[in-house]
């Protein structure tokens, strides 16, 4: 077996004792990688039930099975344990050299149980594991710890992933960073910080051997090539905060918490204007040959020395959604965002969400410390999302993510309080996108644009997207058993167009880099397997149908302008399309998996635990894999 | 014309996006395994947006050669690279400690100071090169650096006077 190691890590660090898990060559090319492996760990270490913030719930890190290798786009890994935010599984991914180094160190993943009784930095170097005081540590940014534990530990070789004070404290949407990349939105940086560590230093010295040297040489450089052609254009130019503008001529920009989604200062925060005027450098993550992120400067005025690599969810999020319509804020609050350790997008959807509710009278100016949030005010914004990351006033109330906050706050707020399952909705808004609207609704993460690629058809014109219809669930199926494959290996999503026959092509390089058989067929399976897994985990924590739902705002305001003006998701549209869904994927229409199908995709461990048994002809076999 | 300095790589920082695929190639090409730790070319990253990758520039006075005290570096007649004796050769160091570029590694395996040869055993030249995404990588000498600088210069120079009028 080569690129594998066949050997995951298990670190308590309540008792600082640690175990190595050897897993077999049929357990890793059942979950492959990244998202998968990581689930799995979950799903195997965490108790049913369990405190997503206490200590037994299990913080699992996997690599991507390309990791250091010369496979573009391909050094990840994925994390993942019980959500703190929406109570489900928080599978997260990151651009890593983080991930090589683990690969290095010996391990295909880590599982993290326990919570220190002091904070600590765990150093794991080679097969010694070393549990470090991190009380110099406590308060600094994620970059400046990077920095510190590199430096205190005399390697600047050594990869660390840390946190920052808003998974100290426990901010339900806290990030975890690494070399300026993010593993986000679920909160992840709350679990680690609930344990108590700091961050993960890594130095690892074993060399990755594949399979097939010359032969994944010879396929990667063509890769490499490829991946500067138009297959990628718009990730390398302006990266993707190019979709400013696309966005808003759709008429799907979120605006002001997703009040409007035409926005009238779009030109000024658009990927074009970022380009000509505050961008400095594209950089790529390890191993990448995209570069798709642009970092963006400030060079005067009032946010003069702000710097942040900056991403169209980012952007979206601190900028038009707060309707905040100039980039030196924007380039300033995904900085702190990033160096305080919380995720932008949902720091954006939460400080928007403060903003309307003080604007409609909801939250008053002393309720908001002093402050005066409306829509637009930067100042406002900065000074809210610092309090987030310490939980000072009312960042308290919002570091508990929008849903937590509107149940609190009550009197209508949680109408426009705009989640899924807890977690705030990505940069699209889904009234003039249905397909994605439903693809959003089903996420077993929450609401992600990221695991669901369902907007591919609405975006690319191969549907009506105004329209809600049957068949749309198996499109949301194909893209999201497509997305759940690159979420495995790990390949980064903006390769994918560079890839002709994409099942074939992974498959292949899946087999030169481990020399484990994979056939096209297996590799799809295995897409599916992994959502699979992640549904059975939630629903084994008490999932129901109920949660795959939108906010009140997609399901009863019409859109007030644009090309869509007076659409919206009627919830009738939407309970339509997720049955849909279900049929699909060859679910009950409560949305459970039925044992057979379970056992079908190899998951027959589990079936007694969250399948259901189903007649045969309510659910005829073979529905998801035939249809 | 007299050659004036050698070819080596060079890496334009503008360019370089700091993804490391040069370390893997390299590193895959002489030790048959991915191992940035063996790679001959490798990428600093100062954070947040400073980037290069730096490998043995073949100074003309090398240093290198200069402080081994056992003669075990040398240059070559044919293409200026320095070479090992791996006889001579006993880890000790001071060719590292001399480098200003830090190009220089001690293979802790072998105990041996191991140096970029530009692949010249490839057909194709330099994997690192032949692998940058972004062209940030070439083989080039000063010499020819100085011609495209001052060409470039005058070239941006001409641009702006022209926007002016």
């Amino acid at each position: 077996m080569n690129s594998y190691t066949g050997k995951v890590l298990h670190v308590d660090v309540s008792t600082q004792q640690t175990q190595v898990q050897e897993v077999s060559p049929e357990f890793l090319r059942k979950y492959v990688g990244g998202v998968g492996l990581a689930t799995r760990l979950v799903y195997d270490n965490t108790p049913k039930g369990c405190d997503p913030l206490g200590p037994e719930n299990a913080l699992c890190f996997a690599c991507s099975v390309f990791a250091g290798t010369t496979v573009p786009a391909g050094t990840k890994h994925s994390v993942a344990s019980k959500s703190p935010l929406t109570g489900f599984i928080g599978d997260s991914l990151s651009g890593s050299h983080f991930s090589e180094m683990l690969r290095h160190a010996g391990w295909d993943g880590i599982v993290i149980k326990g919570q220190a009784p002091k904070w600590i930095v765990l150093f794991i170097d080679d097969d010694d594991v070393r549990f470090l005081d991190a009380e110099k540590f406590l308060g600094m940014g994620t970059t400046e710890t990077q920095r510190a534990i590199r430096k205190a530990l005399g390697d600047e070789n050594i990869r660390v992933s840390a946190i920052g004070p808003g998974g100290e404290k426990l901010v339900r949407y806290a990030t975890i960073d690494n070399d300026g990349r993010q593993a986000g939105r679920t909160g992840n940086g709350a679990v680690m910080g609930s344990k108590r560590i700091k961050a993960i230093a890594i130095r690892g010295t074993h060399p990755i051997t594949v399979a097939d040297p010359e032969g994944l040489l010879r396929e990667t450089l063509k890769l490499i090539q490829v991946s500067q052609g138009p297959g990628t254009q718009k990730y390398r130019i302006l990266g993707t905060p190019t979709n400013v503008l696309n966005m808003n001529k759709m008429g799907t920009l979120p605006t002001r918490n997703f009040r409007e989604t035409v926005f009238e200062h779009a030109e000024q925060v658009s990927g074009e204007y970022m380009h000509d005027h505050y961008t400095q450098k594209a950089v790529g993550c390890s191993g990448c040959s995209i570069a798709c992120e642009q970092w963006a400067e400030v060079r005067e005025g009032k946010y003069k020395g702000a710097i942040a690599g900056l991403d169209y969810e980012s952007l979206f999020a601190l900028g038009p959604n707060c309707g905040i319509g100039s980039l030196p804020p924007i380039i300033r609050l995904a900085e702190l965002c990033d160096e305080l350790g919380i995720d932008t997008m949902s720091a954006g959807v939460v400080v928007s969400w403060a903003m309307e509710c003080y604007e409609r009278g909801i939250l008053s100016k002393e309720e908001c410390d002093g402050l005066e949030p409306n829509f637009g005010n930067d100042d406002a914004a900065v000074a809210l999302v610092q309090k987030i990351a310490r939980r000072e006033g009312i960042g308290n109330l919002l570091a508990d993510g929008v849903k937590r906050a509107s149940e609190k706050v009550g009197k209508g707020s949680d109408h426009f309080a705009m989640h899924s399952k807890g977690m705030e909705m990505p940069g699209y808004d889904v009234r003039g996108m249905k397909t994605f609207a439903m693809g959003l609704a089903v996420g077993t993460r929450g609401p992600c644009h990221n695991r669901s690629l369902a907007y591919e058809a609405d975006v690319k014109g191969t549907v009506d997207r105004f329209k809600a219809e049957p068949g749309r669930g198996k499109i949301a199926r194909d893209k999201e058993d497509t997305a759940a494959v690159l979420d495995c290996l790990v390949l980064c999503k903006f390769i994918r167009n560079c890839l002709d026959n994409f099942y074939e092509d992974v498959a292949r390089l899946y087999t030169m880099t481990t020399g484990l058989p994979m056939t096209a067929a297996e590799i799809q399976q295995a897409g599916e397997r992994a959502c699979t897994l992640k549904k059975a985990f939630n629903i084994r924590e008490g999932w129901t149908k109920a949660d795959d739902w939108l906010p009140g705002r997609v399901l009863g305001d019409p859109l007030p302008s644009g090309p869509g003006k007076g659409v919206y998701v009627k919830p009738e549209e939407l309970r339509m399309m997720i049955d849909d869904y279900y049929q699909a994927r060859g679910w009950t229409p409560d949305g459970l998996i039925p044992k057979d199908k379970l056992v079908a995709l190899g998951l027959e461990d589990i079936a007694e635990d969250v399948g259901v048994e189903v007649a045969a002809q309510v659910a005829p076999l073979g529905t998801a894999a035939g249809a | 014309m007299a050659m004036i300095g050698y070819q080596h790589i060079i890496c334009d920082p503008t360019k370089c996006i700091g993804c490391r695929i040069c370390e893997y190639a390299c590193s895959l090409t002489k030790t048959n395994a991915f191992d940035p730790g063996l790679s001959r070319i490798r990428v600093v990253r100062i954070e947040p947006i400073t980037m290069t990758a730096v490998s043995c520039r073949l100074c003309e006075d090398a240093p290198c050669i200069i402080a081994c005290p056992r003669k075990a570096l040398t240059r070559s007649e044919k293409n200026g690279i320095i070479l090992v004796d791996n006889d001579k050769c006993d880890g000790c160091g001071w060719c590292v400690e001399a480098c200003d570029f830090g190009a220089i590694i001690l293979n802790p395996a072998t105990k041996r100071a191991e140096i970029c040869n530009l692949c010249e055993d490839q057909a194709d030249g330099p994997r690192c090169v032949k692998y940058c995404p972004k062209e940030a990588l070439a083989l080039s000498t000063p010499e020819v650096i100085r011609q495209q600088a001052r060409r470039e210069v005058v070239a941006r120079l001409f641009e702006e006077l022209l926007v002016e009028k």
